[in-house]
């Protein structure tokens, strides 16, 4: 078990024939996914690195029976095919996409919401490296050589600290059952707390890593989730302890806006909520081999 | 992206919003003839810098004369103000916003925003403006009125009244409020606003409803759909070194500390300046110089770096992923032989072809220090920062 994807998942390249979307198709075609086709309006009947082109998400579901997409659909657009891809009856959708409109993720938010809990696709992204469950499908833009399986389950906003977390822990020969990003946009399609229920009902899953940041919610709502609804333990890491106010570091969600979304006071709030914090960025590997060796 | 006061009450009076007659000035020659143009016998000078809190710095002066105008103008245009939300560095004050005075009877706080958690446009008002709001929140939160606004449908009539009748407006400018509130709400969805705050929002002497400061903050992600908004972008308002990176298509944030950073990816870069502060060190900057990181961009990210004169010592920091350590490694070589590098640089490689990218390093022949893991390289950049400042001494 993983949690999201497996090499059995059928995916799909939202954005296939383009200079992004074709060279992770054929990264994560080598890494060993799934991959079925994929989508670009115009292009459909079309064959690219031998897999067919559709012209709609609707008729790949059809014809190759498509369950996960992938988005590298450019900023102006992405919000339109991540809709098409919940309005055929993908499943899971990621979205790497970086630069969409957060009024435009205000849409898809409350677009998705119109479907009955039980039919809705659940997103990941946009702006994030995507979801890995190592050793059997990747559906990201990741290193996969940097991930080893295993039973700790990873949740972050970032891309590259992710690989830094993933890198510690493989070095201590610790695995993961699936790392998923949720990006560093302000409105994600899915939080923190919305992979940590997976994680909790997933039987693969130990331990649980939240690399978390500045600006927003999410990360304190998560702990609450972890400390009111999880057996397995949390270890967090929230990055941005320099970032004064009101700047953006980066990220368009790395921002310090109001009360409660700086690194300090996350911390504080996730400590007292029972979360294990990773002292500095450098032991997060090392922090999540202490709460594993307890278990 | 900010913009100044002025232009955000145009874009809100165009959406039906009243704001106070008034006109912009370049010099003080200008500023007295916009005075002449402006009725009445009072007007306010107002600094236009992106900050709030510009009365307590002196940068908001009410004039009685045309003389006192021109006194208050020369005291502001070319003159940096320094308000505790611009930092010690301040910012430059190179245009007025002469307006007429208003005789206010009340004053109201009105905002709206994107809010993360609900993720909706919130709107939140208060019958009692002229303060911060994070002060009233913490003060008197009963006192704040909160609206979430469905993103489908829009603001409804009931919510603005609802709000109207929370701010304390009087029935008989019932209508108009409506208007004011629903105008601020199409500015912030037609033009991609995140943030439009209004404070004050007063009623005049004469029952009007006036806005009489206004703050608009732009979604940068958008600007490529709002050209008009993009051209209101001034770089006078943003530190330079911060203007150089978007130029050059990297993200930067000057920052006070002595040690130079460049890293690739957001998150990772926060972790280091974590990293660099938790070994006794601080980060001049946050530079993200991205995924496809190329021998050119490398050498821009450094020139960038290294323009701030203050910086002591670098870090690079790169984890490779769908980029690669040893074409990283010949980017830094490179960069470090053109520029002619006179600090210490502590280069941090992972991911992706390591060990060619590490031997890359070592054989060029160049006094760069070289680290394995996170903690090592920030303990030796703060290490050989130390060192620079003790021999400059």
């Amino acid at each position: 078990m993983a949690i999201l994807i497996n090499e059995k998942t059928k995916i799909i390249v939202q954005g296939f024939t383009g200079r992004i979307g074709t060279f992770h198709a054929q990264e994560m075609i080598d890494y060993g996914s799934n991959v079925v086709g994929g989508v670009t309006p115009g292009k459909g009947g079309q064959t690219h690195l031998g897999l067919p082109v559709f012209n709609t998400v609707k008729e790949a579901i059809e014809q190759v029976g498509a369950e996960a997409s992938i988005v590298f659909v450019p900023p102006a657009f992405a919000a339109d095919s991540i809709m098409e891809a919940a309005d055929a009856g993908i499943k899971y959708c990621v979205s790497i996409t970086d630069g969409i409109p957060t009024q435009d993720m205000m849409t898809v938010k409350n677009f998705l919401r119109r479907f009955p809990k039980m039919e809705r696709m659940l997103l990941t992204g946009p702006n994030c490296a995507g979801t890995i469950s190592p050793g059997r499908a990747m559906l990201g833009i990741m290193p996969g050589h940097i991930y080893i399986r295993g039973n700790v389950g990873v949740v972050g906003r970032s891309g590259t600290l992710g690989y830094e977390a993933a890198d510690q822990m493989r070095l201590l020969g610790i695995g993961i059952s699936t790392s998923v990003g949720i990006g560093g946009d302000p409105i994600p399609g899915s939080s923190h707390r919305d992979i940590l229920k997976r994680l909790e009902q997933d039987p693969e899953t130990k331990v649980a890593l939240m690399i978390g940041e500045i600006g927003g919610p999410q990360e304190v709502d998560a702990g609450k989730f972890a400390k009111e609804h999880m057996t397995k333990p949390l270890v967090a890491y929230i990055a941005g302890l320099t970032a004064p106010e009101g700047r953006r570091m980066g990220h368009a969600g790395a921002i310090i806006s109001s009360a409660g979304e700086s690194a300090a006071e996350k911390v504080a709030m996730l400590k007292e909520l029972g979360v294990t914090i990773c002292p500095t960025p450098s032991l997060m590997g090392q922090t999540v081999a202490e709460v594993l060796a307890k278990l | 992206m900010n913009i100044h006061e002025y232009q955000a009450k145009e874009i809100l009076a165009e959406y039906g919003v009243k704001i106070a007659e008034g006109g912009l000035a370049y010099s003080v020659v200008e500023a007295v003839q916009r005075a002449r143009e402006i009725e009445g016998d009072v007007w306010v000078v107002k600094a236009q810098i992106h900050s709030g809190a510009r009365g307590k710095a002196g940068g908001i002066k009410v004039c009685r004369t045309h003389t006192e105008v021109e006194q208050a103008v020369e005291e502001l245009i070319g003159k940096k103000l320094v308000t505790h939300q611009t930092g010690p560095a301040g910012k430059i004050c190179s245009r007025v916003y002469i307006e007429a005075g208003t005789n206010i009877s009340k004053e109201m706080y009105l905002s709206f925003m994107i809010d993360r958690a609900s993720e909706r446009v919130i709107m939140i008002g208060a019958a009692e403006g002229g303060m911060e709001i994070e002060k009233l929140a913490e003060t008197n939160p009963e006192a704040i009125i909160k609206i979430y606004i469905e993103p489908a449908v829009g603001l409804q009539d009931f919510q603005a009244r609802k709000m109207a009748f929370g701010l304390g407006i009087d029935p008989a400018q019932l209508n108009h409020a409506v208007k004011t509130i629903k105008g601020c709400y199409r500015a912030l969805r037609d033009l991609d606003a995140n943030i439009l705050e209004i404070n004050p929002l007063v009623i005049t002497a004469n029952n009007e409803i006036v806005a009489l400061d206004a703050k608009m903050v732009f979604d940068e992600n958008a600007l490529f759909r709002r050209h008009k908004i993009a051209e209101l972008r001034d770089n006078t308002q943003v530190d330079p070194r911060e203007v150089a990176a978007a130029e050059a298509g990297l993200s930067y944030v000057g920052l006070d500390g002595d040690i130079g950073c460049m890293i690739n990816g957001a998150g990772l870069a926060m972790a280091t300046m974590d990293m660099i502060k938790l070994a006794g060190g601080e980060p001049a900057n946050f530079l993200d110089v991205g995924g496809g990181a190329s021998a050119e961009r490398t050498e821009k990210a450094f020139r960038l770096v290294l323009a701030d004169s203050g910086v002591k010592a670098m870090l690079v920091n790169i984890f490779a992923g769908i980029n690669r350590c040893d074409w990283i490694a010949e980017g830094v070589v490179q960069a470090v032989k053109n520029i002619d590098m006179k600090i210490p640089l502590v280069v941090r490689l992972s991911g992706t072809n390591v060990e060619e990218g590490r031997s890359i390093i070592k054989n060029s022949g160049l006094p760069i220090i070289t680290a394995d893991t996170l903690a090592e390289a920030a303990e030796k950049v703060v290490r050989a920062r130390n060192e620079v400042v003790a021999q400059k001494a």
